[in-house]
């Protein structure tokens, strides 16, 4: 394991963030970059592509709409940044861009990813700089993005040899998780242990694991979530947050109360207590992140379980306060949607599920895309697709 | 000066001259002080928790103190007879109206650590509690039963609550012994150090949940996750056990002390 | 087919007046234009009350515009017109204030340019230079127009095999012009060898491909010959002007400007050829913009810069006299100050009051202008043919 070592003596480096002002359009791009999508605007009218965002097309001032568009491009021109007046670029340089002609039509200026040159061809990723803001990054065609790329690097967060706590590391999915992590390389990962502890923590799979370091913690304590990072060894990189309880009930009928309360607990303050205890610690560090996974019931609430599916919504919309908090320190925040997860938490809600394994691998590969919000499942993709097309709609149909 | 009646003159006396000790019977009230486990099909007991309103800080500059919260059977704790189904009838059954008579009582204490150390499932039968007598003489009326089996040696460890994958694994009395107790030696209660008054897997003896069910059904308490038993004589120590007054509460965290001469 | 350009008859430029650039200046804008004008009433005798057209442009004014100076100067004027194109912003100045003045709109125009340079102004001004920017050039390293012209040079060289040797010709030309001009703040030796084994900045574009940006003013003044006279000053005519915005859009890279959309009707209209032309001064914020220029502009094939430069000498007494001040390079940049440099010096050429060295037998200068870069390329170009009235 390449655990960091630091200089004790060294002053701490202070992290920025690229320039964040941006149009109302081009915010509209990056929300769509959150997604993972690579779109460009098109004139409703006439068809014409056009970048960078407008609000009116140039061709003939019709209205514009986001489209998803071939990733296609040749790199035009190239240079090398080696002056900038910008602080977080400073502390990047030097940085290489070059323009190129997208397939779609436009020119846009983009990153470069090393070794990719004039003349070539390019396959485009809409990412999210460390602001939050979309970027294109245009990548060799037909090869992956080497994870080495130190421009690259600024754009996702690696899992590789990073400390990693796993807030909820005894549900199916938790341990997932960390088996999942620990097959990607992670160089720590703390797991999160609820008590009450069972005799059988001492030596199950999780805790056997080398490089997993088992630690007590219940976010409805927040003794326990201070204490746990504490106990946390060397600076923590990334946060999965995967504590959640699972219970059915509407909001007149078959409500306990003190079941719903710990589940609110756990699924918003809980959220509270571990972001606050961990976004001192993340915002130090070269690629922080915040990981969410959260149940898509969290788009439009579900009367069979109306306490969890508030309680989803809730943080999701926590997670959007926080994200804007975040991005100013350069920690991304994400999102991780899924359905019905194949545990003993849903197991009379009907097929489409989402393997636990699935859902964790899923987590590993938003982290390492960068990716704000993903969608793992059919049941998730759906509901998304849905809401995003009709949010009134999709919310009565899911309140039937 | 208005002289002090002798009788609390001379226990004030003992306590100041150490002829009297205290011994602290109470294990300290903390987020990670486990609470019982019930099977998920039923409510579950709400641990104990504490978030800082102010320490000296802008949300209080010259203050320090917490919000609380926790289930009634939380810690070190008091079981009153509306605590179980078999007691809710009895008068005066909730905390607020058990009888402040009732919050100081002789103990006498009944040493399992060996048994329970051998077999962290032993079960107390009338039959060992007999031979206990023979042993050490009869148990008076009126008095708590406190069994010291050193459980609370385990606080702090996977082994106190001892949950496995068929459930908790602690020792407790059966039903002959519950009788025995109650009804030929009319205790006050029952005191034990671990997290219930009945034995981890009692549940699933034949009369299940004997010391819960028979003790609040005859009007008598329990007291749980106690500690320092090993410190008290057999017979002699007074036990002050005064739970909150909670209007309509089935039990309390309290702190519990023993006068040992 | 658009219409022939009108004649700039009874219209003339005078009294091209600069105030001293600074590398910084803790002096608002606005100083920078009290003193133009005051230069300019120095130059030519006008009052407050004299001048009844008020021509300005300045990135560093704000919160004010072409309005709030008028006031702050004491102003009264019956014309009023606010430039914001930079480096463009001299020719289209004149070109506005002569049909004000041609057609009685006004009688007395001072056309004002002034930026301030604080130490960290050149990082805000760049910040909220425009949406496009915002969006899709700053997050890209923030190159500033470094990255944005180096990646114009880089396509341009590409494109049409010009070398690092040729644009050092014409900064070191241009070094050297401004080392008789005691205003000019780069004046030491510069050789070709200095320039190519200068620093990159942002690979092609080196260290002396950059201009220095600093604090300064420029003015003139557009009138009619009459006025002109009776204060008995030295006066210039324009032939002929153009302009054009966000020429070819659909260039995936722009290797041209708009010049190249208009310039056959400058020549036109003004009569002449680009080789009647005794000195040019064109727009030079990076000296591929200046090849460009020599051939959209005519004075060479497109493609031809490459073999233009190397057969012309562009010094004070060389072939095509450029940039005659030095330029911005050896100048300075006075941010829109800085567009408006290439008139002024044309006219203390043609009316012969230089500031450093005379170009001989000057009448007819040509001036070029490019400015504003919104997004990937400047998108304003504008062009002006004058010659002395002698």
């Amino acid at each position: 394991m390449n655990r960091e070592k630091r200089d004790p003596l060294a002053r701490r480096k202070e992290r920025h963030v690229p320039p964040g002002a941006r149009s109302r359009a081009m915010h509209a791009m990056s929300a769509r970059a959150a997604m993972g999508r690579f779109v460009l605007q098109g004139c409703v009218d006439c068809g014409e592509v056009t970048y960078p965002p407008r609000d009116a097309c140039p061709r003939c001032w019709g209205e514009l709409q986001w489209t998803d568009r071939d990733r296609g491009a040749r790199v035009l021109s190239e240079t090398i940044i080696r002056v900038s007046t910008d602080l977080y670029f400073r502390g990047q340089l030097p940085w290489r861009m070059g323009k190129v002609e997208l397939d779609a039509g436009p020119v846009a200026l983009a990153h470069l990813h090393a070794g990719l040159k004039v003349g070539e061809r390019a396959e485009m990723r809409l990412m999210l700089d460390r602001g939050g803001n979309a970027a294109l990054f245009a990548l060799p065609a037909g090869r992956e993005p080497d994870m080495g790329d130190r421009q690259w690097r600024e754009f996702v967060v690696p899992v590789k040899d990073r400390t990693i706590l796993v807030s909820d590391a005894r549900s199916a999915i938790g341990r997932a998780v960390v088996h999942a992590l620990h097959a990607a390389g992670a160089g720590h990962i703390v797991a999160g242990l609820a008590p009450p502890a069972r005799v059988a923590d001492q030596s199950d799979g999780v805790s056997g694991l080398t490089r997993v370091q088992p630690v007590p913690l219940d976010l409805t304590d927040p003794v326990m979530v201070a204490e746990c990072m504490s106990k946390i060894a060397g600076p923590l990189d990334i946060v999965i947050n995967t504590a959640r309880l699972v219970r059915g009930g509407g909001v007149s009928a078959d409500g306990n109360l003190v079941e719903q309360r710990r589940m609110l607990d756990i699924a918003v303050l809980g959220f509270m207590r571990l972001a606050q205890a961990s976004a001192p610690l993340l915002q130090g560090r070269p690629s922080g992140a915040f990981v969410d996974l959260l149940s898509a019931q969290a788009l439009a609430g579900d009367s069979d379980c109306a306490g969890y599916a508030a309680g989803e919504a809730a943080r999701h919309s926590l997670l959007q306060s926080f994200r804007h908090e975040m991005r100013a320190v350069g920690v991304r925040v994400l999102s991780v949607f899924t359905g019905p997860s194949d545990d003993e938490d849903h197991q009379s809600a009907p097929p489409p599920k989402v393997a636990p394994l699935r859902l964790a691998r899923a987590i590993i590969e938003a982290l390492e895309a960068g990716r704000e919000v993903s969608c793992v499942g059919d049941v998730a993709v759906d509901a998304m697709d849905r809401w995003l097309a009709d949010p009134a709609l999709y919310m009565r149909e899911k309140n039937l | 000066m208005i002289a002090m009646d002798p009788t609390l003159a001379g226990l004030l006396a003992g306590i100041a001259s150490r002829r009297i000790r205290t011994v602290d019977l109470t294990n300290t009230l903390s987020p990670d002080f486990p609470v019982i486990v019930l099977p998920s099909e039923f409510g579950q007991c709400e641990p104990f928790r504490m978030e800082t309103v102010s320490r000296y800080d802008g949300n209080g500059p010259a203050w320090y103190w917490n919000n609380i919260s926790m289930n009634e059977h939380t810690g070190t704790h008091f079981d009153a007879p509306a605590h179980w189904i078999t007691g809710r009838d009895v008068p005066n059954g909730t905390v607020d109206e058990v009888n402040p008579d009732d919050f100081i009582h002789p103990a006498v204490v009944i040493d399992i650590s060996r048994e329970a150390a051998a077999d962290e499932d032993f079960v107390l039968t009338r039959a060992f509690l007999e031979d206990w007598e023979a042993r050490n003489g009869a148990i008076p009326p009126r008095h708590w039963i406190l069994l010291r089996s050193d459980w609370s040696k385990r606080v702090g460890t996977v082994s106190y609550l001892n949950l496995r994958e068929d459930g908790a694994h602690s020792p407790g009395p059966d039903v002959t012994a519950m009788r025995f107790l109650v009804h030929d030696r009319d205790c006050v209660g029952l005191g034990v150090e671990t997290v219930g008054t009945d034995a981890g897997q009692a549940a699933h003896f034949d009369e299940p949940l004997p010391a819960h069910s028979i003790l609040h059904g005859n009007g008598r308490f329990g007291l749980q996750c106690l500690t320092n038993l090993d410190r008290l004589p057999t017979f002699g120590a007074v036990v002050m056990a005064m739970p909150l007054k909670i209007k309509g509460g089935s039990g309390s965290p309290l702190r519990v002390i023993a006068l040992v001469a | 087919m658009t219409r022939a350009q009108a004649s700039y008859d009874g219209v003339v430029l005078c009294a091209p007046v600069t105030v001293a650039y600074q590398r910084y200046s803790s002096q608002p804008a606005h100083w920078w234009a009290g003193r133009a004008m005051r230069s300019l009433a120095e130059a030519t005798g006008f009052g407050p009350a004299d001048i009844d057209g008020f021509c300005f442009a300045s990135f560093s004014a704000m919160p004010d515009t072409a309005v709030g100076l008028i006031q702050h100067l004491g102003l009264s004027p019956r014309w009023l017109d606010h430039i914001p194109t930079g480096g463009a912003s001299g020719v289209m100045a004149l070109r506005r204030a002569a049909r004000a003045v041609q057609c009685g709109d006004a009688d007395v125009v001072a056309c004002v340019a002034a930026d301030t340079n604080r130490l960290d102004s050149f990082r805000h001004t760049l910040a909220t230079f425009s949406r496009f920017s915002q969006d899709a050039v700053y997050p890209y390293g923030f190159g500033g127009p470094n990255a944005t012209f180096a990646l114009i040079t880089d396509a341009y060289m590409r494109a049409y095999g010009v070398t690092r040797d040729d644009f050092g010709k014409l900064c070191v030309a241009q070094r050297r012009n401004a080392r008789s001009n005691p205003l000019a703040l780069q004046r030491g030796e510069l050789t070709l060898d200095d320039y190519l084994r200068a620093r990159s900045i942002s690979d092609p574009v080196h260290l002396f491909d950059c201009v220095m940006p600093c604090a300064g003013a420029e003015a003139f003044i557009v009138t009619t010959p009459e006025i002109a006279a009776r204060r008995g000053l030295q006066m210039a005519r324009i032939l002929a002007t153009i302009e054009r915005h966000n020429a070819y859009p659909d260039d995936p890279v722009q290797l041209r400007g708009g010049w190249a959309m208009d310039a056959d009707s400058l020549w036109a209209s003004a009569g002449i050829a680009p080789a009647e032309v005794d000195t040019l001064q064109a727009y030079d914020d990076y000296p591929v913009i200046v090849a460009m220029q020599l051939e959209d502009l005519g004075f060479c094939a497109k493609g031809g810069a490459a073999e233009f430069i190397r057969a012309t000498t562009f010094e004070i007494g060389g072939d095509l006299p450029l940039n005659t001040n030095g330029g911005q390079l050896s100048f300075g940049q006075a941010g829109a100050a800085g567009g408006f440099q290439n008139v002024t010096e044309a006219l203390r050429q043609v009316l012969r009051q230089p500031l450093g060295t005379q170009v001989p037998d000057a009448d007819i200068a040509a001036i070029s202008g490019f400015g504003l870069v919104n997004y990937d390329r400047g998108v304003c170009t504008a062009a002006a043919i004058v010659e002395a009235c002698r």
